[in-house]
């Protein structure tokens, strides 16, 4: 229950940002922050609880994407059903990859490069695809009406895209207290324990990626009706793909809360460096790098591991106390 | 007594090696069978074969009258056959109750329910103290009991041990030897690789001795203990003969 109160504050907080400023520039930043928040929790659920490391994410956001996208510019599909269809194309591409790699029993990082391998393939196919729009890109006609899921100012893309991080936490949170949440923990620490205590562990791990596929193709999906354009590169480019992991390491790996922070931290370090060097090409990288290194060295469980041992610290004090 | 296992001419090979070579044996219905043999006899790799993490390249094995030959490690757990590893496995970011809790899931959708089932079984095993505590945290004799915890909680019908006593000082064998008892009392058929013979001597009912992937010798402990075989193949050739002729001598 204590979980649960936690996202209501601070989803409740997040939601009352577009009434504090009318900034676009302030919004627009808070929108990217939240889509990186969306894709990042999708890949904690398989990364972060499951210890599955994809490095391919972009597989699902770019098909979640093109799918809606191209629904909506060739078959006339509304745009909402445009997105149930997409996050549940997005979902197909991760339960076929997942089959084909766990089969295979590929893990660590065998899984990681395989996994990229999907999503260059599908980028190498969209960039020359006629239906993809091939060189040209994709681009969805403006039509800013709520039922074409377009608006005309940022405000209400911003309500949305919180909406779906606010689900993807409570799906998380609700993960971390059930049976499949246990199995999947159980399959990261340690998978010929978990099939002695009879869990399908290629089940479990084929469920989680469909799962963790699911949530970052709705965020390809409403990438496609924020920014109204798509190519291969930008659906399909390993920069989303690093997007997605870097958010929950930062953040805190296997935390509800941790790609939530990550991303709003790693976001905001890119902006700063970006305001402070004048837009050099390639340095927020070098910066994200960086961070990663610090990150990985002295805090592995991210941001959240942190406050979390932090936390455990200042609560053991008084037990000691009692004890001496 | 009913049969509850019976390996049939068990055979695995890795490559050149033959690991397990025509390995047959029964473990009946309620009691403590042994295995034992010496280091590299395939005590492990017949025990991996039997809960499915290997398959035999040849040979046949028969739970309940069934043959379960070939099937998954998480199919044969569900029909309850579970088991401990040599080198404990613990699920180490976890704490002990969510380790044991993985098990108990297996008939308790609920988390409630399993942790509360969990710390049923820690407290026959003696964990219940360490139930909050990581289980990276515990020392190798935990370890031990989280193993066999972790067993229990699928709630078998048969206990495969492998080792659980090994690298534990003498007083920790003496206080897992009583725990192991209360298990078969609960009627759970146990089969154990065990190096510690005095706990082989107290616990088993039916010894099987494997040594170069064959079964050499079976029968009772005290059978066992004076079976020249056995010892050949424990202290080398001839080292049976020497024994005889220094005790006449």
């Amino acid at each position: 229950m204590k979980g649960y109160v936690g996202i209501a504050l601070a989803v409740g907080l997040l939601a009352l940002v577009p009434l504090l400023t009318s900034s676009n520039v302030v919004l627009n930043f808070m929108v990217v922050a939240l889509l990186i928040a969306l894709v990042g929790q999708g890949w904690n659920v398989l990364g972060g609880y499951g210890g599955q490391y994809s490095f391919g994410h972009a597989a699902f956001f770019g098909t979640g994407a093109y799918v809606t996208a191209i629904l909506q510019v060739h078959y006339g599909v509304n745009a909402w059903l445009g997105l149930v269809i997409g996050i549940a194309a997005g979902a197909l591409v991760g339960a076929v990859t997942g089959a084909l790699s766990f089969r295979s029993g590929l893990k660590g990082s065998y899984f990681a490069l395989v996994t990229l391998a999907f999503a260059e393939v599908l980028r190498i196919i969209a960039s020359v695809a006629p239906i993809t729009g091939a060189g040209v890109g994709t681009l969805v006609k403006l039509d800013l009406r709520w039922e074409a899921f377009q608006f005309q100012s940022r405000a209400p893309f911003y309500w949305i895209i919180l909406a779906f991080v606010a689900v993807s936490l409570l799906i998380v949170k609700r993960l971390e207290a059930s049976r499949f949440g246990a199995y999947l923990v159980a399959v990261r620490e340690n998978e010929d324990a978990a099939k002695a205590a009879g869990i399908d562990t290629f089940r479990i791990k084929l469920a989680a990626m469909t799962l963790s596929a699911a949530i970052t193709a709705a965020g390809g999906c409403f990438y496609a009706q924020y920014f109204l354009f798509l190519d291969a590169g930008i659906a399909y480019g390993p920069w989303i793909s690093v997007e997605a992991l870097l958010a929950p390491i930062i953040g805190g790996i296997g935390t509800v809360f941790g790609p939530l922070l990550g991303a709003l931290v790693v976001r905001s370090l890119g902006e700063l460096t970006k305001l402070a060097t004048g837009h050099a090409p390639g340095l927020d990288l070098v910066i994200y790098g960086a961070v990663l290194v610090l990150v990985v060295a002295f805090a592995p469980r991210g941001i959240a591991g942190l406050f979390e041992s932090l936390r455990a610290q200042f609560r053991s004090k008084p037990v000691e106390r009692r004890n001496g | 007594m009913a049969e509850l296992l019976r390996v049939e001419n068990v055979s695995r090979r890795f490559g050149g090696l033959l690991a397990v070579n025509a390995a047959s044996f029964t473990a009946e219905a309620g009691r403590i069978t042994a295995l034992i043999g010496p280091n590299g006899a395939g005590k492990t790799t017949l025990f991996a074969i039997i809960t499915g993490f290997i398959a035999p390249s040849e040979g046949r094995i028969a739970y309940q009258g069934a043959d379960i030959t070939g099937l998954p490690p998480h199919l044969l757990a569900r029909r309850g056959i579970a088991r401990t590893f040599q080198i404990a496995q613990p699920f180490a970011g976890l704490t002990v109750a969510e380790n044991i809790a993985v098990g108990s899931h297996l008939s308790r959708p609920s988390r409630a329910e399993a942790l509360a089932a969990a710390e049923g079984v820690a407290k026959a095993v003696g964990l219940a103290p360490m139930l909050s505590l990581p289980a990276s945290s515990l020392t190798v004799a935990g370890r031990k009991r989280l193993e066999l915890a972790r067993a229990l909680a699928i709630e078998p019908k048969l206990l495969l041990l492998d080792e659980v006593l090994a690298g534990l000082n003498p007083s920790e064998v003496r206080d897992m030897v009583p725990v192991i008892h209360a298990i078969a009392a609960r009627g759970i058929t146990i089969v154990m690789i065990e190096h510690v013979m005095q706990a082989v001597m107290s616990l088993a009912e039916h010894v099987f001795v494997l040594a170069e992937g064959s079964i050499i010798a079976a029968g009772s402990p005290q059978q066992i203990a004076g079976d020249a075989r056995v010892v050949e193949a424990y202290l080398g050739h001839g080292a049976a003969g020497r024994m005889l002729g220094a005790a006449n001598g």
